[in-house]
């Protein structure tokens, strides 16, 4: 019994000199971190105190910094472009035979309709006779030659008779499209790539045509593909805890 | 004699019996060593988990840099060995003067879920359960209650009486999650931010519970992410793999966003439903937005400040 106990007693001060030993070895390291802590909790109250003025002010003044550090960079010229992509050209139509070759080619708009004339009333695919029938068509009420150049098919035309090469389809857009086309000016229509900060990188945008069909631009339809599977994700049928009464009912 | 004849008077044997009452402590002692082992035991499965350099890591915001260096090399040598990838994890801190705001325009949000997955790859999360930091609500057009979406629609999107709300972290001025975290774990960085320590949170889940948003994860068990498919783009408080047993949540991919490049979800909006920029910038597309489009946030009534804005055209 005896020995049960100094055995007992032993351990006793073995785990209070242990203790010692990792508090006074804390203690070093606190002292040693003392003026970086300080630092911390300064920010930490400052955090906290988000929304009260000393930090908004504080706020403002290093986002001054910031505007003025932008502009700076925009007279160096450092700021990187927004970089908007672009059709590469006028289409091409995919040939449908080929030569004794093998080969298919493609041709130019104005290969066929340099020779055709022009139809200037013509509002939908269903009155064509040839080519193009199976085109869908539905964007609003305008006839084909309110976008297509009838004199270089090659090129589009603005509202105003002036020519328009198709890599610059965007003008042609914003005519009508003005409220989507300022959105745009400011990134709030259209997807992006790239980075928000033009100082370390560029920024790369859609072209209205890269999502629109523009002869059916109504965005379509798309499939839901990817699901978390979490607990709120139960289908709405399971909890009934918070549809109120009537859901009970049934029971 | 007659004391020679007791001594030798034949007895029945004494058998050294325990009294009950000492049967009855021994019996209860041996129950509570056995509970106390029970309760205990968890430990010895943690010191296998966690070396000695992991149970004594500081918090975060009290490490030296070359503290900082050495837990980083460590965690780095453990995703080398959990999960066989080379990963790097930076320590990106905020840029001064931004604070980062996000805007969504819910005219334009078809609830396709390309950022749910966009998330869900760009930081690491677990692939048996598909976890995002991203829910996409399918609401009935006329309310801006949450409780009212359903996350389980499927098929063709957009139905035609329904509108389409993604709720993530909502980086709130007024975090109720950082206000109930017994051990600062979490917290509220200076570009607005509410990042989580990782390694200090404990897993209490107060903040999951004091959410209004739902935009808290908890970590039920190890993140399975094979090797292939791990990003190696990794940052302590955002996207390296997170311990089990801890909560996680949406950091505005501060491993991009504070390096100056658009969160993973934005770019894989196919809608160009997302918008994100710094508003102390006054040029900034977040700032032309919130002046001219009408604006709103998800339960304001509630005085979280969201840094999260929805609009519409």
């Amino acid at each position: 019994m005896p020995r049960t106990a100094s055995m007992l007693f032993a351990s006793v001060v073995c785990l209070a000199v242990a203790m010692i030993f990792v508090v006074v070895g804390r203690g070093n390291t606190r002292d040693d971190s003392r003026s970086r802590r300080v630092g911390a909790d300064q920010r930490d109250g400052a955090d906290q105190i988000a929304s009260n003025a000393p930090t908004a002010v504080a706020a403002e003044a290093s986002a001054d910094q910031n505007t003025a550090a932008n502009t700076a960079a925009n007279t160096g010229g450092s700021r990187h472009p927004i970089i908007i992509r672009k059709p590469t050209g006028p289409p091409r139509i995919e040939l449908a035979g080929m030569d004794p070759q093998g080969r298919t080619g493609s041709v130019a708009c104005s290969t066929c309709h340099a020779v055709r004339k022009p139809n200037s009333e013509n509002v939908s695919a269903a009155t064509l006779d040839e080519f193009h029938q199976g085109m869908t068509f539905n964007h609003g009420k305008i006839a084909c030659y309110a976008c297509h150049n009838p004199d270089d098919a090659d090129t589009l035309r603005l509202a105003d008779g002036q020519s328009i090469a198709y890599e610059n389809v965007m003008t042609l857009c914003s005519q009508c499209h003005s409220k989507q086309a300022e959105s745009f000016a400011h990134g709030a229509h259209g997807g992006m790539n790239g980075h928000w900060d033009l100082t370390r990188g560029p920024q790369m945008k859609n072209n209205c045509i890269d999502c629109h069909d523009p002869h059916s631009p109504t965005y379509p339809r798309m499939v839901v593909g990817f699901k978390p599977k979490d607990r709120f994700n139960a289908p709405l049928s399971h909890h009934h805890d918070h549809q109120g009464a009537e859901s009970h009912d049934d029971h | 004699m007659t004391t020679t004849e007791n001594a030798r008077k034949p007895s029945l044997p004494i058998v050294e019996n325990f009294t009950r009452r000492a049967a009855v402590k021994g019996g209860f002692a041996t129950l509570g060593a056995a509970a106390f082992v029970a309760a205990v035991s968890p430990l010895r499965q943690a010191a296998e988990d966690k070396s000695a350099a992991e149970f004594m890591q500081q918090h975060y915001t009290e490490l030296s840099p070359q503290q900082k260096a050495d837990v980083i090399a460590r965690l780095e040598a453990e995703a080398k060995e959990n999960y066989g990838a080379d990963v790097t994890i930076a320590d990106d801190r905020p840029i001064p003067g931004t604070k980062f705001v996000y805007a969504i325009n819910l005219s334009v949000c078809n609830g396709n879920g390309k950022c749910v997955e966009a998330c869900h790859k760009e930081n690491n999360h677990d692939r048996d359960t598909n976890q995002s930091y991203i829910r996409v609500l399918e609401m009935p057009k006329g309310t801006m209650d949450m409780e009212k979406g359903n996350t389980t629609y499927t098929g063709a999107v957009p139905q035609d009486d329904k509108f389409y709300l993604p709720v993530q972290c909502q980086q709130c001025d007024e975090p109720p999650c950082v206000d109930v975290c017994p051990v600062k774990a979490t917290w509220k960085e200076e570009d607005g931010i509410v990042v989580v320590d990782y390694n200090w949170c404990i897993g209490c889940r107060y903040c999951e519970a004091a959410c209004p948003y739902h935009a808290r994860r908890f970590n039920w068990k190890k993140p399975e992410v094979p090797a292939d498919e791990v990003n190696p783009d990794q940052s302590y408080l955002s996207n390296r793999i997170r311990p089990v047993g801890v909560v996680e949540k949406c950091t505005y991919c501060l491993h991009r966003t504070r390096r100056g490049k658009l969160p993973a979800c934005l770019e894989a909006c196919p809608t160009g439903a997302r918008v994100f920029g710094n508003i102390l910038d006054k040029d900034s597309n977040i700032r032309w937005i919130l002046e001219n489009k009408r604006v709103y946030i998800l339960k304001e009534e509630l005085g979280t400040k969201p840094a999260f804005f929805y609009y519409f055209d």
